[in-house]
């Protein structure tokens, strides 16, 4: 490399850093969406980086569908209590209890769509003009049409065909009364970049994520793993099997992919060789051709 | 942090620590093959997966075509898969082992303009394509005409669909002189020429053996190898202030540090700065990232500043050296692209986006508008509308701290804001 000049992961992390100072700059009530998965690890890293040596000077905000691998929970606490963040919960269960959610039926049935409710309702109970998501373009073909800063009506929605033209780096934050932002610091960055990234900083990450024996079924050709509220069909059968999860999220729709990956040198290896995406295992987008495309009209992030 | 990357890298001798980060943006228009042209370079790079290719198998099938229709990959909205084009930027990602790759990729119809100027503003290089059966069309003025205006410091024209035209090595070179005579009209320095078809995959990621006329290389072995390290500007120094740390904790009562991104120059530790707008000096004392020190930063790198004084300083100002300041002034000569059904309002009133500052601006002047079909000025008809572009001068609020775009693309532009719906009317690159 050149003199004056930084490699890939150094150039994203600028970006990203950029982008996460001008949300803590151009609104009031900004919030930052965690999940446990790794890309919001990553970008909870970079906002760290952001302002020290002071706090983060925003909440994080989790939407939990009460469905979780239980490790991604012990993780966000010991997570919040080191960097002593603040920590926001909002919960999919209070909005099923209320009768604003109706819960999904059948063996499919997942919470993930009731995030939508959940998560616009705490915006609105803690008036933020801004949710910072460690959605990134690569993940998805609705999603490589982002800006970093969405505009979203009152209603939370998402209009793709009108959304503001982003130039440079000069980003348009202003907007009316009721209306908020949806901004994606990490929108640059690709699954082998979070990998990379990971390594280089040596970031501490679930151990959901290496390699581990665990209770899982297959169904469609995607192995889940088995938690009391998973219904099973017939001809489904629980083994134990060497797995680690490629994405975190609810635990009904999130596939685990049979791995002995120890290490993130061999993570990084079977993510270079791997030949499907990593949500290919993630059944909410197997619904339809614009499945995500038509949550995130909705409000999904 | 810079040094322990370096060590880093050298104990791990992984190679793809050193990868460099290349963005570039495609233009052409409607039905010259764009989107099959980047779904080939995804797929023969490998970029695509097995869950993807077989989705697009399925479409293609479904919708009757006899082949596997790369373009697919790129459609990402149901409108756009419905009526088979492109509508809003869409970015994709791939990696060699030398780069990794941002694509901005634009429609190509006349009223998406905005699309290409916004793919065009953070772009390396701009990949035009033209139709070799149809050659250089108005629309590739245009596209040209963006590049250059928005100075992409490189172009690669691929002149697509040879093999509609039998490989014919004139059709290519007539294209060729076409282009580069209307060209020489525009500011582009750096312009390449590569016959490919995208849809056989001739000259994308793998050398043609239908065209034994071409020695030159492939796109890919110039998005590859084209010298990009010099398309900062690492002389004039400017570090516009975007947001100031003041942790008052007990490890850190005193620290005042000042975030930012670096947009021009070399700063070091113990330079003498000036602070603009108010003409205070200072030293630097320290180049901050999370827990490190650093020796200097440069452009595009976010850190933290801190000075040996206790100056005033907040978001907006900006940090330079002592003997080399940008332009301060509020009256303001610029090009400008419009992006708004409702024109440009000669005595209108904007806000104004600049770096980390915020202002507000009066339309004092109209110039001309640029007729981008014979790149003419118009100074009749000065109606600035959607898509149009031409030369404006601004009376701002407050004094902007800036330098001509074509010396520093980041403190060169702006962006004008409607302030009653909030919408970005237009992208400014200053005079």
């Amino acid at each position: 490399m050149e003199k004056n000049h930084i490699n890939h992961l150094l150039e994203l992390e600028a970006e990203s850093i950029y982008v996460i100072r001008e949300v803590a700059s151009q609104f009031e009530h900004p919030t930052m969406l965690f999940s446990g998965g790794k890309d919001s690890i990553v970008m909870f890293h970079l906002a760290r980086k952001a302002f020290w040596p002071a706090k983060v000077p925003f909440p994080l905000l989790h939407i939990d569908t009460g469905h979780n691998f239980k490790e991604t929970i012990e993780f966000r606490d010991n997570l919040v209590k080191k960097t002593e963040a603040k920590l926001i919960v909002g919960y999919v269960q209070d909005a099923i209890d209320s009768g604003k959610s109706i819960e999904e039926k059948g063996v499919n049935a997942s919470r993930n769509i009731l995030q939508t409710t959940t998560l616009l309702d705490s915006i609105e109970k803690n008036k933020f003009d801004a949710a910072m998501g460690g959605a990134r373009r690569d993940e998805e073909k609705a999603r490589a049409k982002e800006r970093f800063f969405s505009h979203r009506d009152e209603f939370g929605q998402w209009d793709p065909k009108n959304q503001r033209p982003e130039l440079w780096n000069i980003f348009n934050g202003k907007k009316n009364m009721g209306e908020h932002f949806r901004v994606f610091p990490i929108s640059n960055w690709t699954e082998m970049d979070i990998w990379q990234y990971i390594l280089m900083e040596n970031i501490e990450i679930p151990k959901l994520y290496f390699t581990h024996k665990r209770e899982v079924f297959n169904r469609d050709g995607i192995w889940l793993a088995n938690a009391p509220f998973m219904q099973l069909k017939k001809d489904e059968q629980i083994e134990v099997r060497d797995v680690r999860c490629r994405t975190i999220g609810d635990i009904t729709c999130t596939g685990v992919t049979l791995s002995k990956a120890n290490t993130l040198e061999d993570i990084i290896q079977e993510v270079a060789a791997t030949r499907t995406t990593e949500r290919g295992g993630r059944a909410d987008d197997k619904r339809s051709e614009a499945a995500m495309e038509d949550r995130k009209k909705e409000g999904y992030f | 942090m810079a040094k322990e990357i370096k060590n880093y890298t050298e104990e791990k001798k992984s190679g793809y620590l050193n990868m460099e980060l290349l963005r570039f943006t495609t233009a052409g228009s409607v039905d010259d093959g764009k989107s099959t042209l980047i779904g080939r370079l995804l797929y023969d790079s490998k970029a695509i997966f097995q869950d993807q290719m077989e989705a697009i198998e399925i479409a293609s099938e479904r919708k009757g075509d006899e082949e596997v229709n790369l373009a697919l990959l790129t459609d990402g909205l149901r409108a756009e898969r419905e009526q088979g084009i492109t509508i809003d930027v869409a970015y994709r990602y791939f990696a060699t082992p030398k780069r990794k790759f941002i694509i901005a990729d634009t429609p190509g119809h006349i009223q998406y303009t905005r699309n290409m100027v916004t793919g065009a503003s953070t772009a390396n290089v701009a990949v035009i394509l033209i139709d070799a059966r149809n050659g250089v069309l108005e629309q590739t003025i245009r596209h040209a005409y963006i590049a250059s205006l928005l100075q992409i410091p490189h172009i690669i024209v691929c002149v697509n669909k040879m093999d509609l035209v039998d490989y014919n090595k004139e059709n290519f070179e007539n294209i060729r002189n076409d282009f580069n005579k209307f060209s020489a009209k525009l500011n582009v320095k750096d312009v390449r020429f590569v016959p490919v078809s995208a849809k056989v995959g001739d000259n994308i990621v793998d050398r043609s053996e239908n065209m034994d006329w071409y020695n030159g290389p492939t796109l890919l072995y110039l998005l590859e190898n084209i010298h990009i390290s010099n398309d900062y500007n690492f002389v004039d120094c400017r570090f516009p202030v975007q947001y100031v740390i003041r942790p008052q904790s007990k490890e850190f009562p005193d620290y005042r540090g000042y975030a930012g991104r670096v947009a021009g120059g070399v700063f070091k530790i113990n330079d003498k700065v000036k602070i603009l707008p108010s003409g205070f000096t200072s030293v630097i004392k320290s180049i901050d990232t999370m827990g490190e020190s650093l020796e200097e930063a440069f452009p595009p790198q976010s850190v933290t500043i801190t000075l040996k004084d206790d100056i005033d300083i907040s978001r907006g100002d900006m940090i330079v050296r002592a003997t080399n300041g940008p332009n301060i002034g509020q009256d303001i000569d610029l090009m400008v692209c419009w992006f708004n059904e409702k024109p440009l309002q000669l005595k209108g009133k904007y806000a104004v986006k600049h770096t980390t500052k915020d202002v507000r601006c009066m339309v004092t002047e109209i110039k001309y508008k640029v007729n981008i079909n014979n790149l003419e000025n118009n100074t009749e008809d000065k109606t600035i509308g959607l898509n149009d572009i031409g030369r404006i001068s601004i009376r701002t609020t407050k004094p902007l701290l800036y330098d001509s775009y074509r010396k520093n693309r980041i403190t060169g532009s702006i962006i004008l804001i409607d302030e009653a719906t909030n919408e970005t009317v237009a992208a400014g690159m200053i005079l």
